[in-house]
């Protein structure tokens, strides 16, 4: 091995080491304990029907196509990704996306709730991130508002015939703020004994929208990224699934 | 197209990353802690009634190693399958232009 070599070498192994080691930060989802029990089956009982219709529209298009599982998958493992970067933000502290536009723009809202429910249960059992207490309520935040709020504002891009790159990027941007103002909300909703509940949720919303507004942001921008490259190299795919039309 | 794609990727870096430089007093804690912190404004008498799983099994808080370790793994799993998919498609794409390609040879 030449001098250069090693080098190199160790520069590499110094640069491995010091962005393995992450600083310890706990991003945001409403944690083990912080919902009364009244509150966790509330919420995990508005998420089942939404679960179920992900379920059965899953087990449908995997039926029908069994070369989508390629794509499901990858919105899948999207959502893994991004929800595991915690992100700086301007606010001065963490943050983490959370990846589920990609899917609700592919799929269908309804799919990515079981999607979401994968990531959440991930993190609450190894992680101790969310929790399995409030896994009803950040599903529904996370894997159901935010999706549904996506696919919604791509369906009115498409109608109004906005740009079908800005139509992504807004999708994506919104649905993952939802998410989080709808976190603030649920939380509002049980923590407002001191004060009243319209200024607990302003509190929440101050504390969480405005450090997830430049996530947002990038959020939208790797979403395009990513329908980009797979509109250059997954063309059957998306044309199976109506995201690209059969014309031409 | 390719100017666009570097035009995005430069753009998540410097969003990502100028916050970290501007504020050099910021910790970066995550937003979870300034949400218990604001619980215990609007709601001091609250107390959380459970503990992740892991922390109860364990006894104690998972060490931060520990937790960047899983949250690797999470990273890891969702970028293999992403780059797994990826590279069958890419592949596949060369594949069929080849096929294209050899079809109308044999056309003629």
């Amino acid at each position: 091995m030449s001098k250069k070599e090693k080098r190199i070498l160790a520069f590499l192994a110094v640069t491995a080491l010091t962005l393995g080691v992450a600083p310890r930060a706990e991003a945001m989802h409403i944690m083990e304990g912080y919902l009364p029990g009244g509150y966790c089956i509330a919420w995990g009982v508005l998420c089942l029907p939404f679960l179920a219709a992900g379920f059965f529209a899953i087990r449908k298009t995997l039926q029908e196509r069994r070369n989508l599982i390629t794509l499901l998958a990858m919105s899948g493992a999207f959502i893994f990704v991004i929800s595991s970067l915690k992100i700086p933000s301007v606010t001065g502290s963490c943050s983490h996306m959370t990846g589920t536009g990609l899917g609700a723009i592919l799929f269908g809202p309804s799919a990515v709730s079981i999607l979401g429910l994968i990531v959440l249960l991930f993190q609450a059992l190894l992680l101790g991130h969310g929790g399995l207490t409030t896994i009803g309520a950040n599903t529904f935040s996370m894997a159901i508002a935010g999706p549904f709020v996506s696919w919604g504002i791509y369906l009115l891009c498409q109608k109004l015939k906005v740009n079908k790159r800005a139509g992504i990027f807004l999708a994506a941007a919104l649905g993952d703020l939802v998410t989080y103002c709808v976190t603030a909300l649920q939380m509002a909703v049980v923590h407002n004994a001191d004060s009243t509940f319209g200024e607990a949720l302003i509190k929440f919303l101050t504390v969480f929208a405005p450090t997830q507004i430049p996530l947002a942001v990038i959020e939208g921008i790797i979403t395009v990224l990513i329908v980009m490259g797979l509109e250059t190299y997954a063309k059957p795919e998306l044309k199976t699934i109506g995201f690209l039309k059969e014309a031409k | 197209m390719k100017k666009k794609v570097i035009l995005g990727i430069v753009l998540i870096c410097l969003i990502a990353l100028i916050p970290l430089f501007a504020l050099p007093d910021a910790e970066f804690g995550g937003s979870d802690d300034a949400g218990s912190q604001v619980v215990e404004e609007v709601d001091s008498s609250y107390e959380p009634w459970a503990a992740p799983v892991l922390e109860t099994l364990l006894g104690r808080e998972l060490p931060g190693e520990v937790e960047s370790l899983f949250f690797c793994i999470q990273t890891g799993i969702g970028v293999g399958i992403i780059a797994f998919i990826m590279g069958r498609f890419v592949e596949r794409k060369k594949w069929m232009k080849q096929e294209e390609g050899t079809a109308r040879d044999s056309d003629r």
